[in-house]
């Protein structure tokens, strides 16, 4: 019976397209979306997951999220060391800075202060140049992303492509001389802003004059320090807050999804999905049930079982379900591929695969449930009205 | 043809319909008996009874009083599985609309009560395609239903119905979406391939150009068999 319920679906190809079109929509948007926000909120902590050394971030207790910097004075750094199972401890500096482009027009970049010894809390991976090439006068490192973008300079032909910074080219921030000494690829961050390294000192140099300029302090645990116990300590000991990488990871991410409305803005984007995939793909699987609800009670009147009905209808359903969800997976993967080089936040995990599988399934579930309640009911003597 | 084996014995059957709340009695103590091997015509006016008991004789709809016993069987005590056991294997149905599904074969059509009846795939289009050469389709069967005439749908649809050689065919209205001829060609196959002393064959019809063809008639009227006459008597 399962290849007469399957002639039957691909029989009408107009209805079975019309299904499949409408769980592949569904499907589509139920991962294609999703997959943007965790590419978004993925961004909101890309700063804290380039910063590969340390395992714990020390900062101001006050500090919500990894761009909300509340500086510190510099001798939390000494109380940092100073405490048991710390193996080192590096200063950071994180703010927002004016860069003067070469067109006169300013840009505003993330600038980060690398401990100068050590430059530990430097970018992931670098394209051109060498990190130690920050020690050079006035060196500072600019992400590639905003080299070609941001920072670029004009093009000298109106209308032409700018032209993307290069190692050796200069800045200036805040009224002082930068110097281009390498370019590095960093994860994009939540605002999209380049990012520009140099030393700490130097930062400190570029920032306006403030009493506290530290903005985090980034520890290495002692081999065989338990995490937990030891940002216990550090806030015992300090008073300001301690959080190992996932705890601040998390931390960032919560206040986005609380503080935003990103979430809610998706949330509806894929409600909507689910509906009107839903409606589209429930209402006509369902007519499809109804149209074919005579041979249903032909087949019935010949002592076919309910329960083998049940299993035809449910074959029907995963058929097209798996088809439509196959197929709107597979979109949203070329969709992310195509983007991946684009300023688009993408990222998809195998579980919104269970995620968008399971929304899937029940679209198909509802709409053959309806259907499966309609030709139970069903009278086989149907089969003698005209 | 005919023995004096009962193939359907109903007595007294009442078949009461609730219509939004409104009664309607369309069996009112029907009496009938048909033979093995006898063809019969139930006629009468619309809205008589006539599809109303041919759907309690093919045990597809429970009548509210009196008995019906098909082969033996009394079918309203039967469970649920068991008449659905019976249908498969001791009734044909032939419809008027044909009933064929569409995206199926004709051979696929006819090999529909064989895999009900647990025939493997192969094995039932291979014994539908020897009933459709019977009836004359040998060469279509693989066409689809759309592809056919009035007549060859039917055709298909008659060997359906013997393909796992029921006991009982049970047949509304065959002819009546058919011309005469194909009509009197479709009621010539029938009785032809369909007919012999272990099956009976229930016809429901309006249909008077095929009354010849039947060994008895019943004419209904009101839920009620108001005569029963061989096709001689009853034509003339």
């Amino acid at each position: 019976m399962n290849h007469i319920a399957l002639k039957m679906l691909m029989g009408d190809r107009g209805k079975y397209f019309g299904i499949v079109m409408g769980l592949t929509f569904a499907s589509l948007i139920m991962t294609q979306q999703p997959a943007i926000f965790l590419g978004l909120m993925n961004r909101s902590f890309s700063f804290i997951t380039d910063v590969g050394l340390p395992d714990i971030w020390v900062m101001d207790s006050k500090v919500q999220f990894v761009d909300d910097i509340k500086p510190l004075q510099d001798t939390e750094l000494y109380r940092v060391r100073g405490i048991s199972g710390v193996e080192w401890a590096m200063p950071m500096y994180k703010g927002m800075q004016k860069a003067r482009l070469a067109d006169g027009t300013y840009q505003n970049c993330i600038l980060v202060g690398l401990d100068d010894a050590t430059l530990i809390g430097g970018p992931p991976a670098m394209v051109d140049g060498k990190i130690e090439d920050l020690r050079r006068s006035d060196g500072v490192i600019v992400d590639i992303d905003g080299a070609k973008d941001k920072l670029a300079k004009p093009s000298p032909t109106p209308g032409g492509k700018s032209i993307p910074i290069k190692v050796g080219d200069s800045l200036e921030l805040n009224d002082r001389r930068a110097i281009v000494v390498g370019l590095a690829k960093v994860t994009r961050t939540f605002q999209a802003q380049p990012v520009v390294y140099t030393t700490y000192s130097r930062a400190k140099n570029y920032a306006p004059r403030e009493r506290k300029l530290l903005s985090f302090v980034l520890v290495k645990a002692k081999k065989g320090q338990n995490l937990t116990e030891l940002t216990r300590r550090i806030r015992e000991n300090t008073g300001l807050a301690a959080y190992t990488r996932q705890e601040f990871m998390d931390l960032t991410y919560k206040y986005f999804l609380k503080n935003t409305g990103i979430p809610i803005n998706f949330g509806i984007s894929v409600t909507l999905g689910f509906i009107v995939g839903s409606a589209i793909a429930g209402q006509t699987f369902y007519n499809f049930t109804l149209e074919n609800l005579r041979q249903f009670g032909v087949l019935k009147a010949m002592g076919t079982s309910n329960w083998v009905l049940l299993r035809m209808i449910l074959l029907q359903a995963v058929l097209v379900g798996s088809i439509g969800y196959g197929i709107g997976v597979g979109l949203t993967a070329l969709f992310g591929y195509s983007m991946r080089n684009t300023i688009l936040a993408f990222k998809f995990p195998w579980q919104l695969l269970i995620f968008s599988g399971a929304g899937v399934s029940l679209i198909c579930v509802l709409a053959a449930v309806i259907s499966i309640l309609k030709v139970i009911r069903l009278e086989p003597a149907v089969v003698f009205k005209g | 043809m005919e023995t004096n084996e009962l193939a359907v014995h109903c007595r007294k059957v009442v078949k009461v319909y609730d219509t939004g709340g409104q009664k309607v009695t369309a069996l009112k103590g029907v009496d009938l008996e048909i033979k093995m091997g006898e063809l019969m015509m139930l006629v009468g006016p619309s809205g008589c009874g006539k599809t109303t008991l041919i759907s309690v004789i093919a045990g597809i709809l429970d009548q509210d009083e009196g008995t019906c016993e098909v082969f033996g069987e009394n079918l309203l005590e039967l469970h649920n599985h068991q008449k659905l056991h019976f249908r498969a294997k001791n009734i044909g149905f032939v419809f008027q609309a044909y009933n064929l599904l569409p995206s199926l074969t004709a051979a696929e059509n006819v090999s529909v009560p064989l895999i009900i009846n647990g025939v493997k795939r192969n094995e039932a289009e291979r014994r539908a395609a020897h009933v459709l050469d019977q009836v004359g389709l040998g060469g279509r069967t693989e066409s689809l239903p759309a592809q056919l005439s009035g007549g060859q749908q039917q055709r298909v649809a008659i060997a359906r119905a013997l393909v796992h050689d029921p006991r009982l065919i049970v047949c509304d209205e065959p002819t009546s979406a058919l011309d005469h001829e194909t009509g009197h060609t479709v009621m010539e196959l029938l009785k032809e391939v369909a007919m012999h002393k272990e099956r009976a064959l229930v016809i429901v019809t309006h249909d008077a150009r095929i009354f010849s063809f039947a060994d008895r008639i019943a004419e209904m009227d009101d839920g009620h068999i108001v005569k029963v006459a061989n096709a001689a008597a009853a034509i003339s």
